[in-house]
């Protein structure tokens, strides 16, 4: 059994779409990539299973139960990261963390200082005198201080500066290695790519394609380039290949099929140079856009 | 209710009670240190009110009225008291919830482990807590004023006593309507509107009823329900009116929880 079971969720604000028959299953200690340009419907995802917003229909479990029904109950093994983070007037970040750590019954206090001293949190500061990347680390901080089973990243690095980032994922590896299953959502596909076992895409409101990060770049297309003096584009142009094009003296092109047709291919021309190399899942992404 | 969330919004509105519970506490002084001058000068005082313009009068609750006994006078300037109270319970009403949501920490409040229904309980007895406040500062500032500045004026004590009860139901009006209201609108971009229109509103709407004389406006505005002049001069309330204040807050308490328990609430943009 999954600790995510989304089954044909559909939220409509209005007239608006947020998302359509949204269906998959998150299984337990996998960080699943959900991924998808801004307005996709990501948000409006997370918020539906952290009961924020209610479905239009359709439904969801966390840990077996339904989301909406026992809420309170469930988002007690919760942690949340939301997008943008903005917090009560005149609190310190000592206050709120403080705050955030009261609504769970057991004592937080010893990871709440770990986190804190992990991310260079200054504790005394007032929130709102904070860059917007330090408030995202108090974001953080609050998000995992009561040690969760379940933790959703809204775009969680935005605004970090690359050190942090670095920290924030080595945190959230260490988090899954623990055995908690994230739900990671972003927009930027090196991070998906670096952090996650598997991936959702999700475009316009409805899934593409949900598969193993690996199976995407695997099985699906090469990159191919090929140096060559005198080289015409159209002597590749064969069944398989897409995205053909030539730029100074090297053609490059995605390749999908038996690989031994393009090894004969390029074996009968005089080479400079090959590559053939696993496209990365932005370029894999952009196939799903087209 | 959870004791951390009602701490947490009690001490969020710590500075308006201060603020309100000082001004009201000033306006109570300002006009009984104005008293004994007003009865000293009593038959001109009342002479002059009589060319007063009827409808000026009556805009100032004063038509009927002996401002040179204690009780006649404090009838007068509890009116303005009243539009205080009215403002200030109209305000904590409307950004009881819209205030999370306009600085976005819903998100943060929301995906803690509490229910929706344990949230508004919190909040709004978080929010009655500070309307107390505010209550008891304007009971001592009457007693205490009135005692200084009334000189050898005598008064009777429950009537005083009836009307300042009568503060609660009064509050708890405008605190409950102004939820409601702030959670049948789709988003609530500024508070201050919304709780002047409330709060003063329902006075006009009392002046109205009185230049008029049309009497099915009474029944709308607590501002009649709970007229200070009626209250003082019979030493009761009016009960079939004070029932429908009440009946209009059992609806918008009930109708704001079930409005909150279904709310989406909005996502940044």
């Amino acid at each position: 059994m999954g600790v995510i079971e989304v089954s044909h969720l559909t939220k409509y604000y209005g007239k608006a779409r947020g998302i359509v028959d949204l269906s998959f299953q998150v299984e337990e200690g996998e960080i699943f990539g959900f991924i998808g340009p801004n307005g996709a419907g990501k948000s409006t995802t997370i918020r539906l299973l952290l009961s924020l917003i209610h479905p239009t229909s359709g439904s969801a479990t966390i840990f077996g139960k339904d989301c909406i029904q026992y809420g309170p109950q469930l988002r007690r093994e919760i942690g949340y990261l939301p997008s943008e983070v903005f917090y009560y007037d005149r609190m310190k970040v000592i206050d709120l963390l403080k705050y955030s750590a009261s609504f769970y019954p057991q004592d937080s206090t010893q990871r709440m200082n770990e986190l804190a001293e992990l991310m260079e949190l200054e504790l005394n500061r007032r929130i709102e005198d904070l860059s917007y990347g330090n408030r995202k680390k108090v974001g953080i901080v609050q998000g995992l201080l009561h040690r969760p089973k379940l933790v959703f990243l809204d775009e969680p690095t935005a605004g970090l500066d690359p050190l942090m980032q670095r920290k924030t994922f080595q945190l959230i590896r260490e988090e899954n290695q623990r055995g908690v299953t994230v739900f990671f959502s972003s927009h930027i596909l090196g991070e998906v790519q670096r952090m996650c076992t598997r991936v959702a895409i999700i475009r316009e409101g409805r899934i593409v394609e949900i598969a193993d990060i690996r199976t995407l770049q695997q099985n699906n297309y090469k990159k191919v380039r090929v140096d060559a003096d005198d080289l015409d584009a159209a002597y590749f142009d064969m069944p398989g290949v897409t995205n053909l094009e030539r730029q100074d003296g090297s053609v490059r092109f995605f390749y999908k099929g038996d690989i031994n047709a393009v090894m004969h291919k390029i074996g009968q021309i005089a080479v400079s140079d090959v590559t053939i190399e696993e496209p990365t899942l932005e370029e894999i992404f952009m196939h799903y856009y087209e | 209710m959870t004791m951390n969330i009602f701490r947490q919004e009690f001490k969020m509105r710590q500075r308006s009670v201060i603020t309100w519970s000082v001004a009201v506490a000033a306006l109570i002084l300002v006009y009984t240190s104005l008293f004994s001058s007003f009865a000293d000068q009593a038959e001109l005082l009342n002479e002059a009110m009589a060319n007063f313009p009827e409808g000026l009068r009556t805009a100032f609750g004063i038509k009927d009225v002996n401002l040179a006994t204690v009780l006649g006078y404090f009838g007068f300037l509890f009116l303005f008291v009243q539009i205080c109270l009215a403002i200030q319970a109209a305000n904590y009403g409307v950004s009881l919830v819209s205030v999370e949501e306009r600085e976005w920490t819903a998100d943060f409040l929301l995906s803690k482990p509490v229910g929706r229904a344990q949230i508004l309980t919190s909040k709004l007895l978080a929010a009655l807590g500070g309307l107390a406040i505010t209550d008891i500062v304007v009971w001592i500032s009457t007693f205490a004023f009135i005692a200084l500045f009334r000189g050898d004026r005598t008064y009777e004590v429950k009537p005083l006593l009836m009307l300042l009860l009568s503060i609660v139901p009064f509050q708890l009006f405008f605190l409950s309507v102004g939820l409601v209201i702030s959670l049948l609108v789709k988003r609530v971009r500024s508070v201050t509107p919304y709780a002047m229109a409330l709060g003063f509103g329902m006075y006009v709407l009392s002046v109205f009823g009185d230049l008029l004389g049309e009497s099915t406006l009474e029944k709308l505005t607590p501002f009649k329900h709970f007229d200070p002049n009626y209250i003082l001069k019979n030493g009761a309330w009016d009960l079939a009116l004070v029932l429908i204040s009440v009946a209009v807050i059992v609806i918008s308490l009930v109708g704001s929880y079930l409005r909150y328990a279904r709310r989406d609430i909005p996502a940044v943009v």
